[in-house]
């Protein structure tokens, strides 16, 4: 089979840094590559060189055997390559047909916009390919997982047949992502050939013909999937051995550290998104509030940590009220939370680590003497949680927003553990993250659990929930369907609960 | 994962050198700024040119109307040491002294407007503000009689100061209590300022009946001049000085400083991290004022005595430019405040002895400001790759809540 795009010796080198370093990759008509590597392993760049965002310092790219010079998008475009990005670039208040001719708005009478036209062509492409959405919606209407539609068809709609998805599952609740997989589908049975770039490794399994494996900007490797495993996948991003399982002793719970009654919280909207929730979290467990996306999820951990308030029920922590208190109030009652939006909430992008290492208690001694900053103390305490939480930074001074998200999210990792803690609430905390990094992650939380700290873990990701939890509650709109022993919980089960529907009265089951 | 990066990521990924807290790399951050200033000049003599000036002669005079000729200093000098005599000594260093008086009000004013854009808030209202101090600094000063200086100079800087604090605290409660936006109301706030100034001016505080101006302020309540008449040079642009350097400690070195640089930054993480976002609003918003207020009261005490109609000519509008210009960074400011004082002091200058109009240091003003608020051209210009990503902090987060 003809190789539709190969790239040989892409050498790029940013300031102090070797991005990519002789990368090879070959993609074979209407084929899926994968190409997998953890944050920071170069994938982007390689991508941008080859859609010609960025110029390589050596290396040649050949598309259908002949080689081209790639110097912006549109010679990207020329060539047949189109690339989905990861953070959408669509125009919100804009309608999809308005999006997708964006660039190349074909006219009447050479000034005015054919819209219909464009509508008309979107309504062919949705049709061949299965890629439902109605042209004249609005984009900010529409749910992420069509939104994303809409960039594939615009892709499409450029007559693209290489298409690159960044990291196309990001932002997907796994009901899309199955949806996404469909799509696919029936793109490469239209002769598409895609590369998809991923730090999944459970999606490219699924899904990919050939994997690429790159780490620290070099090519580890190619294998094959029915030759790879989890596994093996895991040790060729990471360099190393790594633990896909949280190793984990049985609990240990003693009394209730955080006990939530009957609680209602609307969101920013007002929709009353949280409905009469009540649990309770112990001392040396973990709580997993497993749910698909949207569920009150955020709601509920915004209430609970003080970024809003309840409608009504009570919020207690050992035994004290909470509910409605300030975010501070709650912090100094012992709750440390690491927030589901690492970069709103989590950091402040734009400072430097040592100031993001304290910032929930910078007015505290020992980083306070009254008013007055204490710089010594600002500094060592970082340098010391960088060492101890392994953050890979040049220096505590450069600014969070120079971080990878694996390194972000230790950096709060490591504030919101450093102060002595009744109680954790961890919202998505591993999301976007690499194996290497969600296995450190993991292991934190369980220590934290292990001393007899309160865990509330919040995630989407079934398997994170079933590898962290002792317990497992299901939110669905709002409600807990059930509390069940993380032991006994199938994933069948949490699956039906996450869809609203009981087990027991579920007709599957007797 | 810190050797290597993806691509957006990797862009931003330049290693700075370590600086301390609240610092940041000085050739960095005075780069663009110089090269906005030399490239200003440089367009100005190609206006000067184009318009049938000689731009050297226009600098030239420009130079010596704000640093004084060299050779008269020389000369001064020398006469003081042979003969005693200060009177040819003092009249050469008279231009470098007026310059650092017209940048003293440029410096305070300056500040007002860096610390609400370190906290994220537009603060327009500065001429509103400087009118206001500038007013009951006259007030405090005239009114109230046989008070010895040690206690009536402070009394009237304090009352400057409170007058603007509260003109600047009114909209900041606005905005923390009503969301009102602080670029609308501190707007209102000031057409509040120069009207209720006109009726004063006209009425309760005019000194006789034949203009709008207030009487003389006490001696005992003016800023302390170095040097003998016509110098007036005062104490107020080392209070001045002073003042940059309490904002440095504020913004940097203590705990309130970094709440307001974390709201500015970072509003959600701010409330996150438990910090009292409305307090916030109303602090800076009555630090900033009492900034513009001192730039007024300044002004009054140090170099006029009096306050008449149209006093604040533009004060608090150049604010906005000069914390533009100085990154929001005391010392930016103060350094930018400088400039601003020698082109505006040297301008009249140029005026008289090159023929060049005053407004051409508008255009170069201008120019310099264009430069610094689209700082891509400058990088253009002159290939200048780095690109630093806290580059915005200075800005406000536009027109939202």
């Amino acid at each position: 089979m003809a190789n539709v795009l190969e790239l040989q010796g892409i050498t790029k080198r940013f300031p102090g840094v070797l991005a990519n370093d002789k990368i090879d990759i070959t993609l074979r008509e209407g084929k899926i590559l994968a190409l997998l590597g953890e944050n920071g392993a170069g994938k982007s760049t390689l991508m941008n060189i080859l859609y010609g965002l960025y110029k390589p310092d050596e290396g040649k790219i050949f598309v259908r055997g002949k080689e081209v010079h790639i110097d912006g998008p549109n010679d990207a475009i020329a060539q047949g390559i189109g690339m989905v990005h990861q953070h959408f670039m669509l125009v919100p208040v804009m309608t999809v047909t308005e999006n997708v001719m964006l660039g190349i708005e074909p006219t009447k009478n050479g000034v005015f916009l054919d819209q219909e036209k464009v509508a008309k062509r979107i309504a062919e492409i949705s049709n061949q390919y299965g890629l439902e959405v109605d042209p004249a919606s609005y984009i900010k209407d529409l749910p992420v997982g069509i939104q994303q539609r809409v960039e594939i068809i615009k892709v499409l709609y450029r007559n693209a047949d290489i298409l690159i998805l960044d990291e196309p599952t990001a932002v997907l609740t796994p009901q899309e992502v199955e949806g996404l997989f469909k799509i696919i589908a029936t793109l490469i049975k239209a002769g598409k050939s895609i590369i998809f770039i991923t730090h999944k490794l459970k999606e490219v399994l699924a899904i990919a013909d050939d994997i690429s494996v790159l780490r620290l900007g070099r090519m580890v490797g190619s294998i094959e999937p029915n030759k790879a495993t989890p596994e093996k996948l895991a040790s060729m991003m990471v360099g190393r051995d790594v633990s896909l399982v949280v190793q984990k002793s049985a609990p240990k719970p003693k009394e209730a550290v955080l006990k939530v009654e009957n609680l209602f919280v609307r969101d920013e909207r007002e929709n009353l998104t949280v409905q009469g929730v009540s649990f309770e979290v112990r001392k040396g467990e973990v709580l997993g509030i497993a749910g698909v996306q949207g569920n009150g999820q955020t709601e509920l951990v915004y209430a609970l940590t003080g970024l809003s308030s309840a409608e009504s029920g009570t919020i207690e922590l050992n035994g004290k009220n909470l509910q409605n208190a300030t975010p501070r109030q709650i912090l100094e009652s012992g709750v440390s939370h690491i927030p589901e939006d690492r970069q709103r909430h989590g950091l402040i992008l734009s400072f430097p680590i040592h100031d993001n290492m304290m910032l929930c208690t910078y007015y505290q001694e020992p980083f306070a003497k009254g008013i007055s900053l204490q710089e010594k103390a600002i500094l060592s305490n970082a340098e010391a949680l960088v060492k101890q939480y392994d953050v890979r930074t040049p220096n505590i001074y450069v600014n969070a927003g120079t971080l990878s998200g694996g390194n972000q999210q230790k950096v709060i990792v490591a504030r919101e553990f450093s102060r002595p803690i009744e109680l954790l609430i961890a919202s998505q905390p591993t999301r976007g993250l690499d194996v290497g990094s969600i296995e450190y992650i993991h292991k934190q939380i369980i220590n934290k659990r292990d001393e007899g700290t309160g865990v509330l873990v919040v995630s989407s990701e079934l398997d994170e929930i079933l590898a962290l939890s002792d317990r497992i509650a299901v939110i669905y709109k709002g409600q807990i369907m059930d509390i069940l022993d993380a032991k006994k919980a199938s994933k069948e089960d949490l699956g039906l609960l996450m869809a609203g529907i009981h087990p027991s009265t579920s007709p599957k089951k007797k | 994962m810190s050797k290597t990066a993806s691509s957006k990521e990797t862009k931003e990924k330049k290693e700075t050198a370590p600086t301390g807290i609240g610092g940041g790399s000085i050739r960095d951050a005075l780069l663009v700024p110089t090269l906005a200033v030399i490239t200003g000049l440089i367009i100005g003599g190609i206006v000067m040119l184009v318009s049938g000036s000689n731009p050297i002669q226009a600098y030239g005079a420009l130079f010596a109307g704000s640093f004084g000729s060299p050779s008269a200093i020389l000369s001064g000098l020398q006469a003081y040491f042979a003969t005693g005599d200060n009177t040819l000594l003092i009249k050469s260093i008279y231009p470098f002294t007026e310059s650092l008086v017209t940048a003293t009000p440029y410096i305070f004013a300056g500040l007002a407007a860096a610390i609400g854009f370190r906290a994220g808030l537009f603060n327009i209202g500065a001429e509103g503000q400087f009118f206001i101090g500038a007013l009951c600094s006259a007030f405090i000063g005239y009114s109230i009689k046989d008070l010895p200086m040690i206690i009536h100079l402070p009394l009237a800087l304090l009352g400057g100061a409170l007058g603007g604090a509260i003109w600047g605290m009114i909209p900041g409660y606005l905005k923390a209590r009503f969301g009102a936006h602080e670029v609308v109301n501190t707007i209102m706030m000031n057409w509040i300022a120069f009207r209720l100034s006109d009726w004063l001016l006209k009425g309760p505080m005019q000194a006789s009946n034949f203009r709008p101006v207030t009487p003389n302020v006490f001696a005992s309540a003016e800023l302390p001049r170095f040097f003998e008449a016509p110098l007036r040079f005062n104490l107020g642009f080392f209070l001045a000085l002073l003042a940059a350097y309490l904002v440095y400690w504020f913004l940097f070195k203590t705990t309130l400083g970094f709440e307001v640089r974390s709201v500015g930054a970072n509003p959600d993480a701010a409330k996150y991290a438990g910090m009292n976002i409305i307090k916030n609003f109303v602090l800076v918003m009555s630090l900033s004022g009492a900034l513009a207020g001192l730039a007024g009261t300044a002004q009054v005490l140090g170099v006029d005595h009096w306050v008449g109609q149209g006093f604040s000519a533009g004060y608090g509008f150049d604010a906005i430019a000069l914390a533009l210009l100085g990154k929001s960074h005391p010392v930016g400011v103060v350094l930018s405040a400088l400039l601003f004082g020698f082109l505006r002091s040297g301008a009249t200058n140029m005026q008289s002895v090159a023929g060049i109009p005053i407004d051409i240091i508008s255009i170069i003003q201008g120019l310099v400001i264009v430069f610094i608020a689209a700082p891509a051209i400058i990088r253009w210009f002159y290939r200048i790759k780095s690109l630093k990503i806290d580059e915005q902090t200075v800005l406000t987060r536009g027109w939202g809540k």
